[in-house]
C-alpha cells in the first residue's frame, strides 16, 4: 500500500514537531552550548538535549501514535466515533494493573510496572474478545466496556484507599494523571515493539474494518472471515493501549480525537485510516507535550490533565456532531 | 419449464427444506420449504412478522436453523465457508444505516473484497450505473438522501457477481419512480440467469414483478405459486385480512382491496 498524501504530509509535520520540541525547553542555551550540544552529545547541554528531551519526545509520539492507533481501530470496530481506549475500560484496567503493582512494592523491580500495564490491557481485551463473541451488538460492547472502566477505577480507588504508604499513593496518583516526563531511551525500547506488532496487526484487520461501516449482518456476510479480523482488531488495540499505558500512564481523549482530525481526509474510510490516526496521534501527543512542558507552572502540567482539558470539550462536540450527522 | 415447484425441486440455486428456527424463544420458521430457481425473482410476502427477514435471513446463513436444511447451489449453507457462501448470495439487509460517510463508490466496491482495488471500482462503477446513481458515485453517503443510500447498498449487493441475490424489503420508504426502477433491475437480474429472492410489502408490485410469491404467516408457508395464484381472495383475507380482488390494469394486475368486515 503506497502511503498517501496525508500520510506524508503528517510524517513532515511529526518531523518538525520533533526538532522543536527538542530544540525548545526550560534550559535556554546560548551559541556556545548549542555548538556543545550538537558537537558532544556526554556534555551538560548534549545530555539536556539527547537524554532528557529526545526521549520524551520519542516516548510522546510513540505513546500518542498508540493510542491514535487503538482509537482509530475501536472506532471502526464499534462502528462509533465515541469509542476508544478509555471509553471501553482498557486504560482503566491497564493503570489498575500498574497501580497494584507500585502498592505491591514491585515498583522498584525493572519493568515490573508496564509489565503489569500491558497485563492489565490484555485482561481487559480478553474480556472484551470474551463479551464481543457472545453479544455481537456494538452499542452493549460499549456499556461493557464502560461497567469494566468503572469497575477498574473503583478498584483502583480502593488500592489507593488502603494503601499504606503514602510515597506509593503518590506513585499511583503520578501514573493516573499520564506523563512522559523524565523518560529514557530504555522506555522508547520498551513501548515501540508492542506498537510496531499492533500496527501490523491493525493493517491485517483493515478490510475488516472497512467492510463493517455496511453493518454487522452485511459484514458477516461479505466472504472476509469477520471472526478472525474482530480479534485481530481487539488484539491490536489492547496491545497499543497496554503499551501506552504501561510507559506513560493514563492519557485520555487522544485516541479519541486522533481519528476524529484525519477522518475527514479519508472520508470516512475506517481502513485507510489506521495510519493517518496513529500520525495525528503522536503529532498531538508530541505538541501537546511540548506545551505543557512550555507553560509555566511551578510544578509542571501532567500530560493527562493538560490533554484531559482540552479534549473533555472536544469529546462533547465531536458527540454533538455525532448525534446530528452520523446517526442517520 | 424445468424447476416449478414440483419439478427438478433438488436442482434449484436456493433451496430450504422442512426448516424450524426461533429467534428469542419466538418461532420464526416453522417448517418452512421454499425454493428459487435461477432465472427467478421470487417474492415473499406476510404481515409484519410474519417471518419474512428471517426467511432470507436463512438463507443468508445469518440465522441458524433448529430443524431441516437450507441449501446454496445444491451445498448444505453450514458445510459452506464464508466466502464460498459469499459467492453464491449476497444479501441486502433492510437496515441502511452506514457508520461512516464514505463515497458511493466505495460503498459499491465493498461488494467485492476480493477483487483488486481496480477491479473492485470497475465493478462498483458497473453497479452504480445499474441502478441510475452513477451520479452519485463521489458523494458521501451521510449527504444523500434514505433513496439515493438505497439505491447505493443495492449496487453493493450487485457488485458482489454472487449467481443468488437475498434482498430484504428493498423498496421500503422509497419514491414510487424508485421503487419501480429497484424491481425492474432485479427483474432483470432475474432474466439474466440469477436468482432473485425478495420480500415486499406492496401486493400490487409482487404481483407485478415476480414469477412466483411464497405468502408467510405466522412463521409458515400458506401459499407458493404464481403471484395470482397464491395471492388468491381467499390468502388475503386469511392472511392479510383484506378483502381484495384483482383487476387488471394498463401495466398488469392491480389490487383493489379494502379491510375485511369483520361479522357481528
Amino acid at each position: 500500500m503506497k502511503p498517501s498524501r496525508l500520510t506524508l504530509g503528517l510524517a513532515l509535520l511529526i518531523l518538525a514537531a520533533v526538532v522543536g520540541a527538542v530544540l525548545l525547553g526550560e534550559s535556554v542555551f546560548d551559541r556556545g552550548q548549542w555548538a556543545q550540544a550538537f558537537a558532544d552529545p556526554g556534555s551538560g547541554p548534549g545530555e539536556v538535549l539527547w537524554q532528557v528531551r529526545a526521549p520524551r519526545v520519542a516516548t510522546a509520539l510513540m505513546v500518542g501514535a498508540a493510542l491514535g492507533l487503538a482509537g482509530a481501530v475501536m472506532q471502526g470496530l464499534l462502528r462509533n466515533p465515541l469509542a476508544d481506549p478509555g471509553v471501553l475500560g482498557v486504560s482503566a484496567v491497564a493503570a489498575l494493573g500498574a497501580a497494584s503493582a507500585i502498592v505491591l512494592g514491585a515498583a522498584a523491580v525493572p519493568g515490573a510496572v508496564e509489565v503489569s500495564a500491558l497485563v492489565g490491557a490484555g485482561l481487559a481485551g480478553a474480556l472484551l474478545i470474551l463479551f464481543s463473541s457472545r453479544v455481537r451488538s456494538p452499542e452493549a460492547l460499549i456499556l461493557f466496556g464502560v461497567a469494566l472502566s468503572s469497575f477498574a477505577g473503583a478498584a483502583t480507588a480502593l488500592i489507593f484507599n488502603l494503601s499504606p504508604s503514602p510515597i506509593a499513593s503518590a506513585e499511583v496518583m503520578g501514573w493516573l494523571l499520564g506523563s512522559v516526563q523524565n523518560r529514557s531511551w530504555i522506555d522508547v525500547a520498551w513501548v515501540t515493539p508492542p506498537v510496531l506488532v499492533s500496527a501490523v496487526l491493525a493493517a491485517f484487520a483493515a478490510p475488516g474494518l472497512r467492510m463493517l461501516s455496511l453493518g454487522e449482518e452485511t459484514a458477516r456476510t461479505s466472504g472476509l472471515p469477520m471472526a478472525r479480523l474482530r480479534l485481530l482488531a481487539l488484539l491490536a488495540a489492547a496491545l497499543a493501549t497496554g503499551a501506552a499505558v504501561a510507559v506513560a500512564g493514563v492519557i485520555g481523549f487522544v485516541g479519541l480525537a486522533a481519528p476524529h482530525l484525519v477522518r475527514g481526509a479519508v472520508r470516512g474510510d475506517p481502513g485507510r485510516l489506521l495510519a493517518p490516526a496513529a500520525l495525528a496521534g503522536g503529532l498531538m501527543l508530541i505538541i501537546a507535550d511540548l506545551l505543557a512542558r512550555l507553560t509555566p507552572t511551578d510544578q509542571e502540567l501532567k500530560l493527562g490533565v493538560f490533554t484531559a482539558l482540552v479534549g473533555a470539550p472536544l469529546f462533547a462536540l465531536i458527540a454533538w456532531r455525532a448525534a446530528r450527522e452520523w446517526r442517520l | 419449464m424445468a424447476g416449478r415447484p414440483g419439478v427438478e425441486t433438488v436442482t434449484a440455486f436456493l433451496t430450504m427444506c422442512d426448516a424450524d428456527a426461533s429467534l428469542g424463544g419466538r418461532t420464526v420458521l416453522d417448517g418452512a420449504d421454499v425454493q428459487v430457481e435461477t432465472g427467478e425473482l421470487v417474492a415473499v410476502v406476510g404481515p409484519n412478522g410474519a417471518g419474512k427477514s428471517s426467511l432470507i435471513r436463512a438463507f443468508a446463513g445469518l440465522l441458524p436453523l433448529t430443524r431441516g436444511v437450507v441449501r446454496l447451489r445444491g451445498d448444505d449453507i453450514t458445510t459452506l465457508s464464508s466466502r464460498d457462501r459469499a459467492a453464491r448470495v449476497a444479501y441486502l439487509p433492510q437496515e441502511r444505516r452506514i457508520a461512516w460517510n464514505l463515497p458511493a463508490i466505495e460503498i459499491a466496491a465493498l461488494g467485492a473484497p476480493f477483487l483488486s482495488a481496480a477491479d473492485a471500482a470497475a465493478a462498483a462503477r458497473a453497479a452504480l450505473e445499474e441502478v441510475e446513481a452513477d451520479h452519485l458515485a463521489d458523494r458521501g453517503v451521510a449527504e444523500m438522501s434514505g433513496g439515493e443510500r438505497a439505491r447505493v447498498l443495492l449496487a453493493r449487493a450487485l457488485a458482489t457477481g454472487a449467481r443468488g441475490l437475498l434482498v430484504d424489503e428493498p423498496i421500503a420508504g422509497l419514491d414510487p419512480d424508485a421503487q419501480l426502477m429497484v424491481l425492474e433491475r432485479l427483474q432483470a437480474r432475474a432474466r439474466g440467469g440469477q436468482a432473485v429472492l425478495v420480500s415486499l410489502h406492496d401486493l400490487t408490485l409482487a404481483a407485478r414483478y415476480a414469477d412466483r410469491v411464497v405468502v408467510l404467516d405466522q412463521a409458515r408457508v400458506v401459499a407458493d405459486g404464481r403471484p395470482l395464484d397464491a395471492l388468491s381472495p381467499e390468502v388475503m383475507a386469511q392472511v392479510f385480512g383484506l378483502k381484495g380482488r384483482w383487476i387488471t390494469g394498463p401495466d398488469g394486475p392491480l389490487l383493489a382491496a379494502g379491510r375485511r368486515q369483520l361479522a357481528g
